[in-house]
């Protein structure tokens, strides 16, 4: 059983910069923070490495970090602008029993992480949710369509902070 | 009044009138659409079983919206379900009937705030007969509901237009 600490030294050394930072000292697990472009590249390893193995990525999910400028509207909502858009990645090794996770963080305007889905089948409907509701673009996707919301929503993505409901949808009242 | 009041000495004749034997075969008879959507359709489905028995009200779940009279509206509506609950009720031949089963269908439920896929409530995509309350309601709600469904079908008129 590795540490997450020890996991981000065998990064580190193969992939130098692609692997941003560690955080560890949180109330949860530490986590290694990875540049979003080369995320398929460093699961790629993590998968396919002897010593790390990791065969199963157990949760993929979107996270809106709503760390932007809060812009007030009109119409007293907020908007938020600028920040960023993150993926958490809680990856395990069946074989080696042990566990890392990591996280990714794309601006918010728009968001493009390299696809898992080729690296773990899993991932695919993942992150399908994760663009969904967040509208996260995976790049090298293969079918990156809405998995939950109906394919013609076209009020956004709900799990945003600063998402609004329409009025109405395919002429049914949305609001209560 | 009742089917049997007017009854001839002779054997085998009744004398009723034509509304009365329809409504009578109509409310008996209540085929339902084997159709639920979310927990309430477990508690839909124990009245279907052998300890509350659905049966005995001639309420037999259908395959298809084609051959159903009634259909119990047991769950959550999304709005992407919406659509397609919408399509099997206009499927269903008239005469035909729908029970609102639970919050969630009644008005939204839990989901009428922060529920951004729910449709709060089911008579804004059909016209709703019975709205039976409770999260989910038990068994003898949904009784209790079939029957009031079935009083409203025993006052109805195929010659006089109701409201």
């Amino acid at each position: 059983m590795k540490t997450a600490e020890e996991f981000f030294n065998i990064l580190k050394q193969k992939f130098g910069d692609s692997i941003i930072e560690l955080k560890s000292g949180v109330p949860l697990e530490s986590f290694i923070i990875i540049d979003p472009l080369k995320i398929d590249e460093v699961c790629l390893f993590l998968r396919d490495d002897s010593e790390l193995k990791f065969d199963n990525c157990m949760n993929l999910s979107g996270v809106d970090d709503a760390n932007g400028k809060k812009e007030a509207q009109a119409d007293g909502s907020s908007t938020i602008v600028g920040g960023t858009i993150s993926v958490i990645y809680h990856l395990e090794s069946v074989y080696l029993k042990h566990k890392v996770t990591l996280k990714v963080s794309a601006p918010r305007e728009n968001p493009q992480v390299k696809s898992v889905a080729a690296i773990w089948r899993s991932a695919d409907w993942h992150e399908r949710e994760a663009y969904d509701l967040f509208g996260i673009n995976f790049i090298n996707h293969p079918d990156l369509r809405r998995i939950l919301m109906p394919y013609d929503w076209e009020a956004g993505y709900p799990l945003r902070k600063d998402y609004k409901n329409p009025e109405f949808y395919q002429g049914m009242k949305v609001p209560y | 009044m009742g089917l049997l009041d007017k009854q001839f000495a002779d054997d085998n004749i009744v004398i009723t009138t034509v509304d009365d034997l329809l409504n009578w075969a109509r409310l008996s008879s209540l085929w339902q659409v084997g159709f639920g959507l979310a927990c309430c359709a477990i508690e839909m489905m124990a009245t279907s079983a052998s300890h509350y028995d659905f049966d005995r009200f001639g309420v037999i779940p259908r395959p298809s919206p084609r051959q159903s009279d009634v259909i119990i509206i047991s769950g959550t509506v999304t709005l992407k379900m919406a659509l397609r609950v919408k399509r099997l009720y206009e499927q269903m031949p008239d005469p035909k009937y729908v029970i609102s089963m639970g919050s969630c269908s009644n008005c939204g439920g839990p989901y009428w705030e922060h529920g951004y896929h729910v449709l709060k409530g089911v008579d804004r995509v059909v016209p709703v007969d019975v709205y039976v309350p409770g999260c989910p309601p038990r068994p003898e709600a949904l009784l209790e509901g079939l029957m009031k469904l079935q009083e409203k079908i025993r006052n109805e008129s195929s010659v006089k237009k109701s409201a």
